[in-house]
């Protein structure tokens, strides 16, 4: 069931050879990038959809579809292809081993996805801090320009495309589709509200697709060794080969591409040397980056790692940042810290967000200390559901959702504080039941 | 906050010139405001090679809108919205300890001790008296499997300790600047003790 080495796309992940160009092919990368671009955009999409590919960026929306989505027509509005390297979700740490380690995957397959889109110039967005991969990235992009890969007649092929680096500044919103485009045209990364969507009017107001690194960098090799290849990993509608991100109270924390639909427990005990203390030590796993709700050990004793089996639990997919915490872990203070990082990070512009994320924060600040009322747990659960669907974007939802898992997954947890809290502070000043 | 200098005027030197030229070319004829966020990069480099300390002042602001034929506001929207432009001066060293869950899991808290231990800080937001640090903290820097991470200016040190963090810091007084990544030697994101995968790859 495990992945063999030679069905694995990123060859260099660790780094262990080097990320140029020369290296690069001998690892299998620019082969017959000509003839795959010679049978045009309608296969290209095609095989994309065939393969089964859903985006890696977290929402897991497929990707020949959203492809398809590009006008088919040329107009006087250029299109524009836009790669989100602005990995910043809690937990992930993916994309940052293809830019620095095999950025000519992403770069080929941004040739291609440029084909499929009508899109003559891509922008990759690279998150702020990834400074040292950024520079990597840029030369990896002037070799392939000076080994006419890319620029006029890309590849030989008759199709002009141009690849632009954009470094943000440290801000989490500028991973939404919107907000990035946004931040891309110069202004705050404030996310649009759509429709129209970015297909429609994106980049300059133009047709734009905004698609993740690692779903970008994978769609070389699907061409390469065929749809069915791709769509031969994984349990229906989950296809491929993914990256995960194995960190937390695991003995040897790394990245791994794997199969999709393994179990969690065989990927953690297989690739990161197992849970720290065993897995009978194991509390609980957030399974695909922050946001995404977290699973109690009875769970993550059988559950497979893909889109539809974590959702069957309330959870998602997510990115595949697999953050594990034993039994030594503070889970509300755990998810109080992300509170404070969904707080920081909120753009401002919704009312729900802006005030919601501070609210909740404080919120369970308190439920740390169990300096609250027990019936508090379910005001905060409701006001967590106010909060949900109510913005422009999902940051807020990515916000509350790790609080309600808490709260599904450990309510006791949290009455076991207050009542502590209240057992030491017995005679002294009841606990104020307010909103805050 | 507390006060500071702000300089009265800036110009961009013939370094700072020369990359924003590249720079504009990336961007369509007429969206050259795509640019903002490079150029404030430039102008906080520049102020680094002048003064030794990496900030945006307001007068660099000015410079970029004029480059860029924007108002003002705009740019100043843009230097105060996004996190990692400094509007006041910094010291010598940006230490900036992530403290987000996957680096907490993993001790981070012990790496922000070691920083105000060894770099003689009192706690985020401040700068030590020798003007070698100042001591931020940051969201999640995307490196967590190699938790926790400290980021020193634009090198992420991974896979730390107190005792390690120390040692580093140690070092950047003395002058030296270590090789950034693990410290404790790992093969990037593989796992401790070398790859159990692809070790049957093509290449080199």
């Amino acid at each position: 069931m495990a992945l063999s080495d030679k069905d694995r796309i990123f060859t260099n992940l660790y780094g262990v050879q080097h990320w140029g160009l020369a290296a690069a092919r001998k690892r299998g990368n620019w082969d017959g990038t000509k003839d795959i671009i010679l049978k045009g955009r309608d296969w290209i999409i095609e095989e994309v959809k065939n393969s089964g590919l859903r985006g890696r960026g977290g929402a897991g929306f497929p990707t020949g579809m959203k492809w398809s989505f590009m006008p088919k027509q040329a107009s006087e509005r250029p299109h524009y292809l836009v790669v989100n390297a602005d990995e910043s979700e809690p937990g992930t740490c993916k994309d940052r081993d293809i830019l620095r380690h095999d950025p000519h995957t992403l770069i080929e397959g941004c040739l291609i996805a440029g084909v499929a889109m009508g899109a003559h110039a891509g922008y990759i967005y690279v998150r702020g801090e990834y400074y040292n991969e950024h520079v990597v990235l840029q030369a990896a992009i002037d070799e392939a320009r000076d080994a006419g890969l890319l620029g006029p007649n890309a590849c030989g092929t008759g199709f002009d495309f141009e690849l632009y680096v954009h470094r943000g500044a440290g801000a989490y919103i500028c991973g939404e589709e919107t907000a990035l485009i946004e931040s891309l045209e110069g202004k705050k990364g404030m996310p649009r509200l759509k429709p129209p969507f970015p297909a429609a009017v994106g980049l300059y107001g133009c047709p734009s697709t905004v698609n993740n690194v690692e779903t970008i960098a994978v769609v070389p090799t699907i061409l390469r060794r065929g749809a069915a290849w791709f769509a031969g990993f994984g349990r229906p509608r989950n296809s491929g080969t993914k990256i995960f991100c194995l960190q937390g109270h695991v003995n040897k924390p790394c990245n791994v591409e794997e199969e999709m639909s393994m179990p969690l427990k065989e990927l953690i005990e297989r690739h990161a040397g197992g849970v720290r203390g065993g897995w009978d030590n194991l509390l609980a796993v957030i399974p695909g980056g922050s946001s995404t709700p977290m699973l109690p050990k009875s769970i993550c004793d059988d559950v497979l790692m893909d889109f539809d089996a974590l959702r069957d639990h309330k959870t998602g997919l997510g990115t595949a940042g697999v953050i594990v915490m034993d039994k030594s872990t503070d889970l509300i203070k755990a998810i109080a810290r992300l509170s404070k990082f969904y707080k920081h990070e909120s753009c401002g512009q919704c009312t729900p967000c802006r005030e919601g994320m501070g609210w909740v924060g404080r919120m369970m600040d308190r439920m740390v200390e169990g300096r609250a009322d027990v019936a508090e747990i379910d005001v905060l659960e409701q006001v967590t559901r106010q909060i949900e669907g109510h913005t422009i974007c999902a940051l807020a939802d990515g916000g509350v959702w790790p609080v309600q898992g808490l709260i599904r997954h450990f309510r006791p947890m949290m009455e076991e504080r207050i009542a502590a809290y209240k057992a030491r502070s017995a005679g002294t000043a009841p606990v104020a039941l307010a909103a805050e | 906050m507390t006060e500071h200098h702000e300089p009265t005027s800036f110009a961009f030197d013939a370094e700072s010139n020369a990359s924003i030229e590249k720079i504009v070319a990336r961007y369509p004829a007429g969206k050259q405001a795509s640019a903002v966020i490079p150029l404030l990069y430039i102008v906080q480099r520049q102020m680094k090679r002048m003064t030794d300390s990496g900030w945006v002042p307001r007068v660099g602001m000015d410079a970029v809108a004029a480059r860029l034929s924007m108002a003002p506001i705009r740019v100043y929207e843009v230097a105060t919205f996004y996190f990692m432009f400094n509007t006041k001066p910094i010291g010598r060293f940006h230490l900036q300890v992530c403290g987000t869950t996957p680096c907490w899991l993993r001790g981070s808290d012990a790496v922000l001790k070691a920083c105000k231990d060894a770099g003689g800080l009192k706690g985020y937001g401040d700068t030590s008296a020798d003007g070698n640090f100042t001591l931020s903290e940051v969201e999640c820097m995307g490196g967590c499997v190699n938790a926790p991470i400290l980021c020193v200016d634009d090198d992420y040190y991974e896979d730390l300790d107190y005792e390690s963090t120390v040692k580093l810091i140690e070092a950047l007084k003395r002058g030296e600047r270590p090789t950034p990544g693990s410290v404790i030697g790992r093969q990037t994101s593989a796992p401790v003790g070398g790859p159990i995968t692809l070790l049957d790859v093509a290449g080199e």
